[in-house]
Parts: C-alpha cells; structure tokens; sequence
C-alpha cells in the first residue's frame, strides 16, 4: 500500500469505523482528545523549556506564565483526565460484565472536559492570566495583574472540567451498582461496599472469608474515584469563590482581600489538589497496573488481599497528606508539619513500594514474556514512580524542605518523573494493550516507531527530570526566570531531553494516524451505525 | 528568663556545629543519584530476565512481608535522622525556646522588599530571626549565595506571622530573593547582597 492510501484509510486498511459499537466510539474519542491535549502540554512544555534557556523573542514574560498556569492543567484535566475516564468507562463495565449505566452521560463527559479544559486555556492564552494551578490567595484575585474578565473565563474553563469529572464519577458509581434490564436485582448495597473496600476491610476480621463482588481494578477506581469526587467539590467551591470577587471586580466592586485568610485557604487548597496528586494518581496508578500485569501474564494477582487493603490505607493517606506541601509556611502548626507533612506522607512510600513489588511478581510469574509494548510500557511507569515517589518524600522532610521548597528539585525529579514516565507510561501501556480491542483487530503500522517511542518517552522523561533536579539542588527556583544564563548547562540538557520525549510524541501520533488512518480519525467522531449497548461487536 | 535562657545556650551550642545546607544538599545527591542507578538497573534486569526461559519461583509471603517492613523503616528513619543531623531542623521546629541574638522585621508590599538596613550585617555566630510580613501577595523568603545556590528559604503569607531562625556560622555575602510565585510581577524581587556575615574564620563560597 502507497503512503497516502495508508494515511487515508489506515494500515491495511484494517480499521473500519463502521463495525465500532458505540462503547468504542467513545472509548477512542476520549483518547483523541486526551492525544490532542497532551500535543498542546508537550508543545508548551518544551516552549518554556527553551524559554529557561534563553527568552523567546516572540513571546513575553506575561504569556510565559500564562503558559505556567495553563501547562500543567491541560496536562492534567485536558490530557490525563480524558485519558483515564474513557479508559475506566470502558474498563468498568468490561470487568462488571455489565453494560455501562450511560452512553449518553459518557459522551457529555468528554465534551465536558474538551470544551472546558479548550476554554481556560484560550482564555489564559488571550488574557495572560496567570496565578499558576496553586492559586495562592488572594493571587487569582489580584486584578493589578490579572484581567477579571480573562481570569472569570479561565475558572469558568475549569467548572466544565469539573462538571464532567462528575459526570464521569456518577457513570461509574452507578455502573458499579445498577441492575440492567430484563438482568436479576444486583445487591448495590453489597457491590457499593466491595468497590469500596469495606467487605474487604472486613474480611480481615472474618473466620470464613467472604467472596469480593467487585474485582480488584474496579475497586481501585472505585476509590480513586472517591478522591477525584472530594476534588471536584474542591476545585468547584474555590471556583466559585474566586468568580465571586471576579464579578465584583466586573461590576466595579472592590472586596477586601483580606476577608479570605490566606493559611485556611492554602490548607483546604492543598488538601484538595493533593487529593489527586497523591491520592488519585496512585490508586488510579497502582489499580492499573494490577490490571495490566495481570492482562499481560495471564495470571491472578500476586498477595490480592494486601493489595486490596493497601488501596484503603492509600484512600485514608491521601486524605491526611496535604501538609508536606506547606513544611515552609511557618504559621502552620508543627504538628500537622510533622504528622501529616512527613510521618503520613512516608506511607506514599509504603504503599506504593507494595503496589510495585506485586505488579513485578506477578509478572514474574508468567515468565517468559513476550517484551511486547504493553509491557515494556508498563515497565517504564513502574520504573517512572520508583524513582519519583522517593524524590518527593525527600523533600516532605522539615530539614531537607528549607533548602529544596520550590526548586527546580519537586517539579524535575518528583512531579515531571511522575507524571510523564511514571503516570503517562502507564497509559501508553493502557492505550498498546487496548488497541485491538478498541478498534476491532486494527493493526499497529509500524513497530520500530513504537520503539523509538518507548526508548526517546523514557531517555527524555528520565534525563529532564534528571538535570532540572541537578539545577535544583543548587538552588534554581521554579517558577522562576533566570535571563542571565545563570544555570543554562543544566537548562540546555534539560530542554535536549525535552525535545525527545516530543520526539516521542510525534512517533507514537503519527503511528496512531497511520494505523487508523485519516478517514478512521473522522468516523470515531462519527456517530455509531450499531445499536448495541455491548462493549465489542458481538461477532 | 533564666530557664529560657538555658535552653536557649543548650540550643545554640548545638546549632554552632551547623552543617552547610551544601553538605546536606550533596548528601542527598549522592544518596539519591545511587539510588536512581540501582533501580534503573533493577528494572533493566527484570526486564531482561522476564523474557527468558526459567523457573518462575514462587515468591513467598514472608518476602513480601519484609519488603513492607523495609519501607516503613526506611519512609521513617528518614525523618529520625534529618531531625537528628540536620541542626537547623529541630531550631525550627522549637523555635519559640530560642533567644535570637538578632532580629530583622522585613515587610514585603506591592513586590517590594522593605528592609530595615543595607546591608544587614550579622556578626560570626549570631542566631538570627528574620520576622517577614507581607502586606499583599503570598511571596518566599530566601537568601541566597552569590552562585545562586540556596541557604533557605520561607513562604510569606499575608495575615500571619512568617519567622525563621537562623544561624550564622560562615562569613559571605547573600542575596535575599522572593521565592514564591507572586505573579509575573514578583520575578525580579531580587535584593542583592543584602545580608552580610562578618567576622568568620570560613567563608561560605
């Protein structure tokens, strides 16, 4: 086949968007918008990692940060959130055996999140609002900086996010629990308490162990999902109090700052966002990867009890954690400092030190394996949070937090570690496996560029993390502009590194492209020609 | 006063054994870059060796168990050691029990730093409170070597009291630079060479 047809219809023409069940079209437009974000977070990440280098001429130091603030939430709302919801309505009711609660719902979520997280970040692009994701107060409310109306159509950008995140929340909970037509009553109750850990708990307590209704990845989403709903209501109530002084401002009211005590909101702030960075991400993560490992081996889960206890241990940790990120506000009481900053903090290392020790024994216990991509994928994001977990819990120290809080150091080796090879190495091993399943035997139009994927994804995340953590540790801030090349040879290796993981990018999405071809991108957006509420089409 | 004082002395005696924040910070490299080689390695072979032919031994639980151990004993004592080798870690934390042999009240207002004196001069040994109020925005408090590399650093919250207690064993020069983003505003909060320590044996280069 010549190069155009390929590009046209995909390879071999294999992928044929009419024999998709709607479950899949949904399921695929998730991914396309989730690829599109993270283009646009890639694209902006490697902007400001030249812009460390040397400032760019075509762009200012207002749209700098404007590209800060809205970098890390395309990242994560437009990109990981699309990613993980499509990816957990498909996998939920796979695994529930059940179809899912609704389509209709499913849809709206996507559109959700892709009009929203497109709103705020044109509106942060228009108007340079920039008070950054941490929204110190009253810094979004700073209208000496910031325009109102820019800042109130950045917030108004991230509610749809939210609003989708609930609907996304609901789908789940609700396909977890209800009976499907013409199907036998399904004890909900019962189900509710196993997705959540409760018969779990109590199992522990049991001579004669109890059957779990609920398998251990839906329970895992089930939890984080608890996290992801806390976090909603979070960021939607610091939306709404924000939009208050914004359409103040508008108006031509001035209220006082000072009515909103900074600490108090730092603390209920933290406490939200650190629902998903420490909470949802790792039980999400860790849920995933249980699933991966065992679709990869074949096999059950290595020591499943722990592993489901342990997603418990990991709902409460991430309820009572968020004082690590304010070790360096002196007003904050010493004893949250070391309780919650440290002591509750270190049990991120424990639970996902175990979260990675059953996933490699049960992968083990297949062997030999294949090194297919879902598995070396999978062993990229293992790899990914093995050596970014530690880097965070170094500087969740009172001591070592005096001389690391906002440097290059957390947002290097902890947060960018993390993320793109821990968290998004994990998916792409979600997205491989899931492929053929999505698109109905479609077949991938070249291996090598999945390997130059693979190896440029890890070599960069790894590297930029690497010498953006070296320029911390002496004493580069984040957040920060350095126009005297103070610590360029570091911001040099940093941004080469960053330009392979876009190297890694452009792979992996052409790869797609070729695959499904352009007239395949189109139909997933198409609506469906099967009227099924299955998950694969029945033949 | 006397108790006050007492503890005060027991404290500082402690605190003039003071390491370099770039000891520690090499302590932590050294540690962490090893720790990055090990498990990259770690990885490496498992990767190798799960495609191979072999016995898959069962794993049993008492490893599992012991792993566990491992971690809490590690996540743990990390926070026992630092609190027992880093000196300024249990000044901060009790820093009502200190006398500080001077203080410095800083106001910080419209992305300014207002200082009570330029240069702020510390005599060799001196224990010193930084008492920082912001008017306004969240900034950082940080001073800073003429390399740029990092002594410490506070966050400044308006409505509170932001203090840090510092001791001073090593003459040099410091910077004083906002370290929170305060909006694109607070990126030049640069005070330059604005706290100077006299009278030391060593420089801090």
């Amino acid at each position: 086949m010549s190069f155009k047809t390929t590009f046209i219809n995909g390879e071999q023409g294999l992928f044929k968007p009419d024999s998709l069940t709607p479950m899949q079209k949904i399921t695929l437009r998730f991914v396309v918008v989730g690829l599109v974000f993270y283009a646009f977070a890639a694209i902006e990440g490697m902007i400001m990692r030249l812009y460390e280098v040397q400032p760019l001429p075509f762009v200012g130091e207002d749209q700098f940060f404007a590209i800060l603030t809205a970098h890390p939430l395309v990242g994560i709302f437009g990109s990981t959130y699309a990613l993980v919801c499509g990816a957990f309505l498909f996998l939920v009711p796979f695994l529930m055996k059940k179809p899912l609660w609704s389509i209709k719902l499913a849809n709206l979520t996507w559109i959700f999140i892709a009009v929203g997280t497109l709103l705020f970040w044109s509106a942060g692009f228009l108007s340079h609002y920039a008070p950054l994701y941490t929204l110190y107060w009253p810094l979004p409310a700073d209208f000496t900086q910031f325009s109102a109306v820019g800042g109130a159509f950045f917030i108004l950008g991230i509610a749809l996010v939210m609003v989708g995140s609930a609907l996304f929340l609901i789908n789940v909970f609700k396909t977890i629990t209800y009976t499907p037509e013409g199907w036998d009553k399904q004890p909900a109750g019962a189900l509710l308490g196993s997705a959540l850990g409760l018969s779990g708990i109590a199992n522990f307590f049991r001579r004669k162990k109890k059957e779990h209704l609920v398998p251990l990845p839906v329970a895992a989403i089930a939890r984080g999902s608890v996290d992801m709903a806390l976090n909603t209501v979070v960021i939607l109530f610091t939306g709404v109090l924000i939009l208050v002084f914004m359409v103040a401002a508008i108006l031509g009211f001035d209220l006082r700052e000072s009515a909103i005590d900074a600490l108090l909101y730092k603390n209920w702030f933290w406490w939200g966002l650190d629902l998903i960075a420490d909470g949802l991400v790792l039980i999400f993560v860790a849920g995933t990867w249980y699933l991966l490992a065992t679709m990869i081996s074949g096999k059950d889960l290595y020591m499943q009890n722990v592993a489901r206890a342990a997603l418990f241990v990991e709902l409460i940790v991430s309820w009572t954690v968020w004082s690590h990120h304010l070790l360096s506000d002196q007003a904050q009481p010493a004893i949250l400092k070391v309780i919650s900053g440290e002591m509750v903090t270190a049990f991120e290392l424990i639970t996902q030190g175990l979260a990675f020790f059953i996933t490699l024994v049960t992968l083990w216990s297949a062997r030999p394996l294949k090194m297919t991509n879902e598995l070396k994928f999978l062993l990229g994001g293992l790899l990914g949070f093995a050596l970014a977990v530690p880097a965070g819990i170094m500087q969740a120290d009172v001591g070592l937090n005096r001389i690391l809080h906002n440097t290059q150091w957390i947002v290097g080796p902890h947060v960018h570690v993390a993320i793109l090879v821990g968290l998004t190495m994990t998916l792409y091993s979600a997205v491989y496996i899931l492929f053929p399943i999505l698109t109905n035997g479609a077949k991938l139009y070249s291996q090598k560029l999945a390997d130059i994927h693979f190896w440029c994804h890890l070599l960069g995340g790894i590297g930029m993390g690497a010498f953006m953590g070296m320029a911390g540790l002496q004493g580069m801030l984040r957040r920060a502009l350095y126009v005297n090349g103070e610590f360029n040879t570091y911001m040099i290796l940093a941004a080469l590194s960053g330009s392979l993981i876009l190297i890694a990018f452009f792979a992996f999405f052409f790869n797609i492209v070729m695959s499904v071809g352009l007239k395949g991108v189109i139909g997933i957006f198409l609506p469906a020609k099967l009227k099924t509420k299955d998950l694969v089409p029945a033949s | 006063m006397a108790a006050h004082a007492s503890i005060s002395t027991t404290h500082l005696n402690e605190a003039r054994q003071m390491v370099d924040s770039n000891v520690v910070l090499f302590g932590q490299t050294l540690a962490y870059t090893l720790y990055c080689l090990v498990m990259m390695m770690l990885v490496g072979w498992f990767g190798i060796r799960v495609t191979r032919q072999g016995k898959s031994n069962v794993i049993k639980p008492a490893l599992f168990y012991a792993w566990v151990a491992f971690l809490t004993v590690l996540g743990v004592s990390l926070h026992i050691i630092t609190y027992n080798t880093i000196p300024w870690s249990p000044m901060d934390l009790h820093r009502g029990n200190y006398t500080p042999d001077r203080t410095f009240r800083i106001s910080v207002e419209n992305h300014e730093f207002n200082l009570p004196a330029r240069p702020m001069v510390i005599n060799c040994n001196e224990t010193v409170l930084f008492d920082v109020t912001s008017n306004d925005l969240t900034y950082g408090f940080g001073l800073f070597r003429s390399d740029w590399s990092m002594l410490f650093q506070m966050q400044v919250v308006p409505g509170h009291r932001n203090d840090i207690l510092w001791h001073f064993s090593k003459s040099g020069v410091y910077s004083i630079r906002s370290t929170e983003y305060s909006g694109p505003r607070g990126v030049r909060m640069i005070e330059q060479d604005a706290v100077e320590v006299v009278g030391c044996e060593t420089s801090d280069e």
